[in-house]
């Protein structure tokens, strides 16, 4: 049933001062509203449990792209839409732009925001499979300062996640890399458009004829929260692609990963299907 | 909590008009839209932003109104299905949709209308592909969706769009 309108605040603050000086003095009782794709989903279904809403859409501190010589910034209010528009993330960033492609509908890619996304915090969502990749880091701002974080280390469990009630993400920074990394992403859903994720892959490698260099493997909807696969990646790091190796990074991730049964699909479907994207990004490494 | 906040003044730009109302900060755009303005071209399917029933045009791009606050409308410039013909005068898509019969029940047509025009301003030169992309997030449940792909073939051609074979 659809919520009480009227008992919803949402104030617009006009800059990045005056919101953090919300957070700030009230903590807890402000939450941050990005694109609301998801908040708004929640505000109709009845489910949105709190009332008190900071609108992010005058920040201009939190939008934008900056290209350096050694990473991009980008803006917490960076939509998809504007991820898969920027001609160096398309180039050097592919799985980012692969994973923006893939989320929701063009209107949803127009107003979801990949601050919101990271915030939000669903084991489900598409971009931090491709953040984990890029060892991303995060900055997060408050009255009391700022502080930059691996992006790894953000969330802690489902829907856990290492911000204060006073904090604000502000920005992703993405290092560039200088070598070449083969790259895969391919997201499952019930259907090609339009879909919640069953299971996220991202995956991407440095090759030396047939032999790993170096691999990342991060995977989403498979566990409380998206994560790397460091240990299948222990097991393939260094290592001659043959179908041995491939048997035994399968038999690994599905002791690393914990995929359960739920509305989108059950544990076992999700164990098979990421053992098998497994496949397909290990063999399409030696063409 | 029981604390009921006050509606605030909002101000926004739509089909080429200015226009003052209004509204509770969380209202979303779809109810003002619909109610305080009467603009019931636009339809409320899903509510939840899965079917784009609602689609309307923010500062040029695609967003479905059950999902913007009316708050965040403020200062914005937004056109509705209203506003997407020029006095009786349709615009390409919407002669395209007649001819080729790609409305039934009409439920989902304006937002269908919405989402093509939204994908000929941003690419003059679809292929097939970039259009199926193009009418992704908008559900029919009575077409099966050909005479929609057909209409928006057929703008094309009617606006003398070159498009490119077999993409």
């Amino acid at each position: 049933m659809r919520a009480y309108i009227p008992g919803y605040d949402l104030r617009v603050p006009r800059s990045l001062t005056e919101a953090l000086g919300l957070l700030g003095g009230e903590p807890g009782i402000w939450q941050p509203f990005a694109g609301g794709t998801d908040l708004m989903v929640l505000l109709e279904a009845g489910k949105l449990y709190h009332k008190r809403f900071i609108s992010l859409s005058k920040l201009a501190d939190l939008r934008g792209i900056e290209v350096t010589p050694d990473a991009v910034i980008l803006g917490a209010l960076t939509t998809y839409t504007e991820v898969q528009r920027h001609p160096v993330l398309q180039t050097e960033f592919p799985l980012l732009c692969a994973a923006a492609r893939e989320t929701g509908s063009i209107a949803t890619q127009n107003r979801g925001t990949l601050g919101g996304n990271i915030v939000n915090a669903s084991p489900a969502a598409d971009s931090p499979p491709a953040l984990l990749i890029y060892d991303a880091e995060i900055e997060l701002v408050s009255a009391r300062g700022v502080r930059w974080l691996p992006y790894h280390e953000f969330h802690t469990d489902y829907k856990k996640m290492q911000l204060a009630p006073d904090e604000l993400l502000r920005a992703i920074r993405l290092p560039r890399r200088p070598k070449p990394w083969r790259q895969y992403y391919r997201k499952v859903g019930t259907r090609k458009a339009q879909a919640i994720s069953k299971v996220c892959f991202a995956g991407a490698a440095r090759m030396e004829a047939s032999t790993i260099r170096d691999i990342r493997i991060a995977l989403g909807s498979i566990a409380p929260i998206v994560l790397r696969a460091v240990k299948t990646e222990e097991v393939l790091r260094g290592a001659m692609l043959a179908p041995a190796i491939i048997a035994a990074a399968k038999e690994t991730l599905a002791r690393e990963i914990s995929p359960i049964d739920d509305i989108r699909s059950t544990a076992r479907y999700r164990l098979r299907v990421t053992q098998n994207l497994l496949e397909e990004f290990l063999s399409q490494l030696v063409r | 909590m029981a604390d009921i906040v006050s509606k605030i003044g909002i101000e926004c730009t739509v089909n080429n008009m200015s226009s003052g109302f209004q509204a509770y900060p969380m209202a979303r755009l779809l109810d003002v839209l619909r109610e305080e303005l009467h603009l019931t071209g636009t339809k409320e399917g899903c509510g939840e932003g899965e079917c784009g029933a609602c689609a309307v045009l923010m500062n040029g791009a695609i967003v479905n109104s059950c999902l913007v606050p009316a708050v965040e409308a403020d200062g914005a410039d937004i056109r509705t299905i209203e506003g997407i013909a020029s006095g009786a005068q349709l615009h390409a898509v919407q002669e395209a949709f007649l001819e080729c019969g790609g409305a039934q029940c009409g439920i989902c047509t304006p937002g269908m209308v919405i989402a093509a025009v939204a994908l000929l301003e941003r690419n003059a030169h679809p292929g097939d592909a970039e259009i199926r992309e193009g009418l992704a997030g908008n559900l029919c449940r009575c077409t099966g969706y050909q005479k929609i792909f057909a209409a928006v073939l057929r703008a094309c051609e009617s606006a003398g769009i070159n498009r490119p074979e077999n993409r």
